[in-house]
């Protein structure tokens, strides 16, 4: 762009008059993105299933309707369980707890891992030292492991396991907002902030969040996906939701002994589960393709 | 000979089908030396990359001819055009730090160009070669040198490697895109010298794209000059510079400083009987780590004055700016500023010491953050110092932003929709909104076009009569030095080596160095 000396040039006219908050903007893009489009189609088929569900569904969650494992016919859809409840309105209200639970270990993760990446990555000095040491800690263990070492330490339950999958993934996304701050930190608007004196707290959300929050919003989208893949495996396994609670993961435990005579008990879940992943990992890889456009 | 022959040249964007380049033609001889001058924007680096058969993505050569050698290089494919550049056409970058592999040696870099092209030559031949193009470009051939990574040389040495580089393959041409704009006058003067004799010895056409008319006029053997992607002017340097004939050349040669120029009468008048200055500087030292970058810096500056700190690159200039603004911390000495003593680090000053001083970055692209609006990052200080209501905060950005001849329309834009020019406007609108007492600008023209830099200055000299400012312009542009500083001081290697009034400091240096400063300097061809 030129400014002549002869023509005093008006700014230039830019696409974008109003611009938006950068993850509404992120998001907006996203949603242009054919794979941002049927990602989003299939997480809401799911919360819209979560939420309505219930009350859609033909039988109650803990209803007995007939003999265990009885395959399908007329009066129930997919057979039943091994106590002979419905599978497909277990099915129908097993996904809310799966949903919001990797949701919300998503966020714990976000906040956190953001805020410790962003201190680290702009104070620099000791404090950036033990704060992404004890990081690396967390880091060492694998993390199916340090998620059941925490649901064995604290009891099985659904918070906890939200809580302990959030933190066991706060170390990743610390990393992650820490490189970006790094990058963001030595630009001259820092600088001039630090210049005049503007106080910590004001130079990380004002200058430098803003700044970030593109590539962690990518982060986040893989996160949520691993999210899911790991708390329906603790599910599985027992340690997170508890008997009699409707849940996918743990529909396919109960209901494998009738593997062969009652296929649907468990495939029922495992598709359900599939297709959130699914969806969620379309979402997450449009967010980062719009993110990838955004930035440049 | 002619060895490059253009013809109604016309470049477009695919999308919209507007012309970027229109009608430009031009011819070129063996030996002789193009100039391409315009700003940013003009399509001087486009119709100049034609040469190749290159337009930048979304671009495309929608007409005309270009002859090179007599081959149309429009036809030309793939493979062929593959083994056409770097042979026949060959490009030297504008940034040579960008165009070196940062992870290959030296040799190998250079000897994969031969190879890439002459893939026949035995070792010993590449060898051969490499020495006899380094010699051309007085750089050492030996096996230390060629071992060496980018990162181990200077700045002006990755240039001469990379002109090395071009030459080795002996093309009939080649486009030099401003390839002197990252170097300080000194090296600026032997890279280009080195060019003009390479051109004439080897009778290669070269095309020489830059923004700075002066270079252009003592390198080329004729000029054109570019302005939104058409040909304004066209002609022999000395006729060009000396007796414009199109409006829009002779702006540009008007806006470009001139080191010969009179003195340019210098805005805001020091006062004579105030004793006191605002800034005292003693014995100041600094390092970056356990390398000294300044050593025993003393000075004062005067109410009002305006003082240039002149040095090339590595002279210090800039971690002294830093460091009177606070952000570097590792000095000894004293600072003290209007009266008071001023720490090193911002952190410890007082909040008044802080509003009373401001800084201004050299890249206007880094200076803003791309996430607030223009009028945010004006209000920034304001917010921090004064919590006025908000009524009073916006009435204050809108004078500082017509104080610098900012539109109010572009108060709710963001710094990507803004030119540079633009950009640095708003950044001197966020210095002299708290109404400073003492600016501190750290090469804030360099990242400029010629013009846009005309106008930033005479900005900068309009505030400061009206402000009464103090001043300390940081610099490398000598000639630029003339038409703002009262004062000028020269840093070399750290230590300050010339201080006086400007007219005396560059018509009778003091110096050596200095003397030499002066002497590269680039200058207008003497009229015939």
């Amino acid at each position: 762009m030129s400014e002549g000396i002869l023509v005093s040039q008006p700014v230039p006219a830019s696409g974008e008059t109003r611009r938006l908050n950068p993850v509404v903007r992120l998001l907006g893009r996203t949603l242009t993105v054919r794979r941002g489009q049927i990602g989003l189609a299939l997480l809401a088929l799911a919360v819209v299933a979560a939420v309505a569900g219930p009350h859609l569904a033909p039988f109650g969650v803990d209803d007995f309707v007939g003999a265990p494992f009885q395959p399908p016919d007329g009066s129930s859809l997919f057979g039943t369980d091994n106590l002979g409840r419905d599978v497909f309105s277990r099915a129908l209200a097993g996904g809310g707890g799966l949903l919001w639970m990797s949701a919300g270990a998503t966020l714990i993760a976000m906040v956190f891992g953001t805020a410790i990446g962003l201190i680290a990555g702009q104070s620099r000095g000791r404090l950036d030292g033990l704060l992404m040491r004890a990081m690396d800690v967390i880091l060492a263990f694998p993390e199916r492991v340090l998620v059941l070492l925490c649901v064995a330490i604290a009891g099985a339950g659904g918070l906890l396991l939200m809580v302990s999958v959030g933190l066991v993934f706060m170390p990743a996304i610390a990393r992650a907002s820490r490189a970006v701050t790094l990058d963001v930190a030595h630009k001259e608007f820092v600088q001039y902030a630090e210049a005049i004196g503007m106080p910590r707290r004001q130079i990380l959300m004002r200058e430098i969040l803003p700044n970030i929050l593109t590539p962690l919003m990518v982060e986040a989208g893989f996160r949520l996906t691993w999210a899911m893949g790991l708390i329906a495996g603790i599910n599985f396994l027992g340690f997170g939701v508890q008997p009699p609670t409707a849940d996918w993961g743990m529909m396919i435990n109960e209901n494998r002994d009738g593997l062969l005579f009652q296929p649907w008990a468990v495939g029922l879940p495992i598709i359900c589960i599939g297709f959130v992943i699914f969806g969620a990992n379309l979402l997450a890889d449009a967010v980062a393709r719009a993110a990838a456009r955004i930035e440049g | 000979m002619k060895v490059v022959d253009v013809r109604h040249l016309r470049v477009e964007l695919i999308d919209t089908g507007t012309a970027i380049v229109d009608d430009v033609s031009f011819a070129v001889n063996e030996g002789e030396i193009l100039g391409i001058v315009g700003e940013s924007g003009s399509g001087k680096t486009t119709a100049a990359l034609c040469l190749m058969g290159y337009t930048r993505a979304g671009a495309r050569i929608a007409g005309g001819e270009i002859l090179v050698d007599g081959r149309d290089v429009t036809t030309l494919e793939g493979a062929a055009l593959q083994a056409f550049r770097g042979k026949v056409v060959a490009y030297v970058p504008q940034d040579p730090s960008a165009a070196l592999n940062p992870r290959m040696r030296i040799g190998e870099q250079v000897a994969e160009a031969l190879r890439a092209h002459e893939p026949k030559l035995s070792r010993g031949e590449i060898s051969r070669r490499i020495t006899e193009a380094f010699a051309d470009v007085s750089l050492p051939a030996d096996r230390g040198f060629l071992r060496r990574f980018p990162f181990e040389l200077s700045g002006g040495q990755k240039q001469r490697v990379c002109i090395a580089t071009v030459f080795l393959l002996r093309p009939r041409v080649v486009v030099l895109d401003e390839p002197t704009t990252g170097l300080d006058v000194v090296t600026q003067s032997t890279v280009l010298e080195t060019t003009a004799r390479l051109c004439r010895t080897h009778r290669v056409a070269a095309l020489y794209v830059s923004h700075d008319l002066a270079v252009v006029s003592n390198l080329a053997d004729k000029t054109m000059v570019m302005k939104n992607g058409r040909i304004v002017e066209e002609g022999a340097p000395r006729q060009l510079f000396h007796a414009p004939r199109h409006d829009y050349t002779r702006a540009l040669v008007a806006a470009t400083p001139h080191i010969d120029g009179p003195l340019a009468r210098v805005a805001g008048d020091i006062q004579a009987n105030e004793p006191k200055p605002v800034l005292s500087i003693r014995d100041v030292a600094a390092s970056h780590g356990d390398f000294q970058v300044l050593h025993s810096i003393s000075f004062d500056v005067m109410p009002g004055e305006c003082l240039a700190l002149v040095g090339e690159s590595g002279s210090g200039k800039t971690t002294l700016s830093r460091l009177l603004i606070g952000l570097h911390r590792s000095a000894t000495g004293t600072i003290s500023f209007q009266g008071e003593n001023l720490a090193f680090d911002a952190r410890q000053r007082s909040e008044a010491q802080k509003r009373r001083m401001q800084y201004i970055f050299q890249s206007p692209y880094g200076a803003l953050n791309n996430r607030h609006t223009i009028a945010d990052i004006i209000a920034t200080p304001l917010r921090l110092f004064e919590n006025g209501p908000s009524a009073e905060l916006h009435a204050k950005v809108k004078r500082a932003m017509d104080a610098v001849s900012l539109p109010a329309k572009a108060a709710d834009r963001y710094p990507s929709d803004l030119s540079g020019g633009e950009r640095q406007r708003v950044a001197i609108a966020r210095a002299l909104v708290l109404k400073p007492d003492m600016l501190i600008c750290d090469e804030i023209t360099s990242a400029l076009d010629v013009s846009v830099q005309a106008s930033i200055v005479s900005l900068l000299q309009e505030v400061q009569r009206t402000e009464n400012l103090a001043m300390v312009f940081v610099t490398h542009n000598l000639a630029l030095v003339r038409s703002i500083a009262h004062r000028t001081a020269v840093l070399q290697y750290g230590r300050l080596v010339e201080l006086g009034e400007t007219g005396q400091v560059i018509d009778r240096p003091g110096n050596d160095y200095t003397r030499k400063l002066v002497e590269h300097s680039p200058r207008f061809v003497e009229a015939a």
